[in-house]
């Protein structure tokens, strides 16, 4: 299973994922900038990718806590979602998401 | 909080989250008093300030236990030790002494004098987040601000305030009467502050007493850092302008190294190492324990920073009181310890 990963200079990685595991976690632990600094309590909006419009609709929808926590995060477009709240399975192999701005650490 | 401006103590720890807590009661038992820093106004870190109601699963005998729990555990935990809080203040600068000690500074000129530092700043100060706009600056301090410290500096003005959260809905609903006209700007009309503040909100907005905008600041115009109007923009419509002097943001904390940046300490991607034996930075007397250090294996658990200000307080006796021998001693049997602790009965204890 990949995740193909754009950071903020647009360089593209390709992420080996696993199964059950948060996609924050997954880029986080490749040592791709990203802050994520509640560590996945979706508390902190700091975790923010763009996802792919092909992928948008094959992902979970987000919860209110999920919208409403995005309100903290500053570079916001439709296809904004916090990646602590996306657990990757089988359907998501291939999954392409820019990280935000507003992950930096 | 206190009221005087300069103190003197056994240990300083910067930083009132779980590990800085902790501290306390590990000082506590080898007879040193600490005094603590935070810029939140509440002890706890992130713990209080980002997930007070979330489950935490790995902290030694409690199955689960939230946030907030934690912390009031720990508060209760090190009551005994009498521990001095500076609340909403930023360790600032940090000098040393002809005496050997070092003197902290914090934003509001409060001074603190101690043998012994202990940086237990978790991921740095919890500090605002900011909107991009590209002239921000020009105006911060004088027309935009972060926090309110005294309702009055806001009487008369011409407010817009952003956000969408209690802060947001709080002060909206406080300033209001204050204010010479009072907006609010959100990017959806849809609020995850309190229900009950939310309502207050729309009434006044029906009554005509505030204004409420759905979407984004995208301009801010004026002169010699003072504000005049903001453009404001609904994703997918024409942009407008909103006059305002005064444009409060509420979008929420993120956490920054701050000016411990600056206190000469050796750092690693922000992060200060330590050793393993006495969590000691480069600098003798200066410790740096919980998610703010960094070592070989290091792991960023609530778990570890424990037993990191376990292993500091050895040393930082060393440095409090150098004249006195350091004995080890279980607080189930050290009658000493739970004299400490409170623990004993009056007469047994005397």
């Amino acid at each position: 299973m990949k995740i193909i990963v754009t950071d903020q200079s647009g360089k593209t990685h390709e992420l080996e994922a696993i199964e059950g595991w948060r996609v924050m976690e997954i880029i986080k632990d490749y040592g791709l900038p990203i802050k994520a600094e509640c560590g996945g309590a979706c508390c902190c909006a700091t975790c923010h990718v763009h996802v792919d419009e092909e992928w948008q609709d094959k992902l979970y929808p987000a919860t209110e806590e999920e919208i409403d926590m995005l309100d903290e995060a500053m570079d916001i477009e439709d296809n904004s979602r916090l990646s602590c709240q996306i657990l990757m399975s089988e359907d998501l192999d291939g999954l392409k998401l820019t990280l935000a701005e507003s992950a930096l650490p | 909080m206190t009221q005087d401006t300069s103190h003197k103590t056994d240990a300083i720890i910067i930083g009132a989250g779980p590990v800085g807590l902790f501290a306390v009661f590990e000082l506590g038992l080898l007879d040193m008093k600490a005094h603590l820093v935070d810029i939140l106004d509440k002890p706890g870190g992130q713990c209080a300030e980002l997930y007070p109601e979330k489950p935490i699963y790995d902290i030694p005998a409690y199955p689960v236990i939230t946030g907030q729990e934690l912390t009031d555990r720990l508060m209760e935990q090190i009551e005994p030790f009498g521990p001095v809080f500076h609340l909403q203040q930023m360790a600032e600068s940090l000098e040393k002494m002809d005496n050997g000690h070092w003197k902290l500074t914090t934003d509001d000129k409060i001074t603190i004098e101690a043998p012994v530092i202990i940086i237990a700043a978790g991921g740095g100060s919890f500090m605002p987040k900011k909107p991009n706009i590209k002239n921000l600056e020009e105006f911060e301090g004088t027309s935009v601000f972060y926090s309110v410290k005294q309702m009055e500096k806001f009487r008369g003005k011409n407010l817009l305030i952003a956000g969408g959260g209690d802060s947001a809905l709080d002060w909206t609903l406080n300033l209001q009467p204050l204010a010479q006209s009072l907006s609010l700007v959100h990017r959806r009309d849809e609020f995850r502050a309190a229900p009950d503040s939310v309502n207050k909100m729309r009434g006044l907005v029906e009554d005509r007493k505030m204004d409420l905008h759905v979407g984004d600041i995208k301009e801010l115009h004026g002169e010699n850092g003072k504000l005049s109007r903001v453009v404001v923009q609904k994703r997918g419509e024409e942009p407008y302008a909103v006059e305002c002097d005064t444009l409060l943001a509420f979008y929420g904390l993120t956490m920054k190294l701050g000016p411990i940046a600056n206190f000469g300490l050796n750092l690693h991607e922000n992060l200060i190492p330590v050793d393993t034996e006495k969590f000691e930075t480069s600098e003798a007397g200066i410790f740096a324990i919980g998610d703010i250090n960094h070592y070989p294996g290091k792991l960023k658990l609530i778990l570890s920073g424990f037993h990191e200000a376990a292993l500091m307080a050895q040393q930082a006796f060393r440095y409090v009181h150098p004249d006195k021998k350091l004995r080890f001693q279980y607080t189930t049997s050290s009658t000493d310890l739970q004299n400490k602790l409170g623990v004993n009965d009056k007469d047994e204890a005397a």
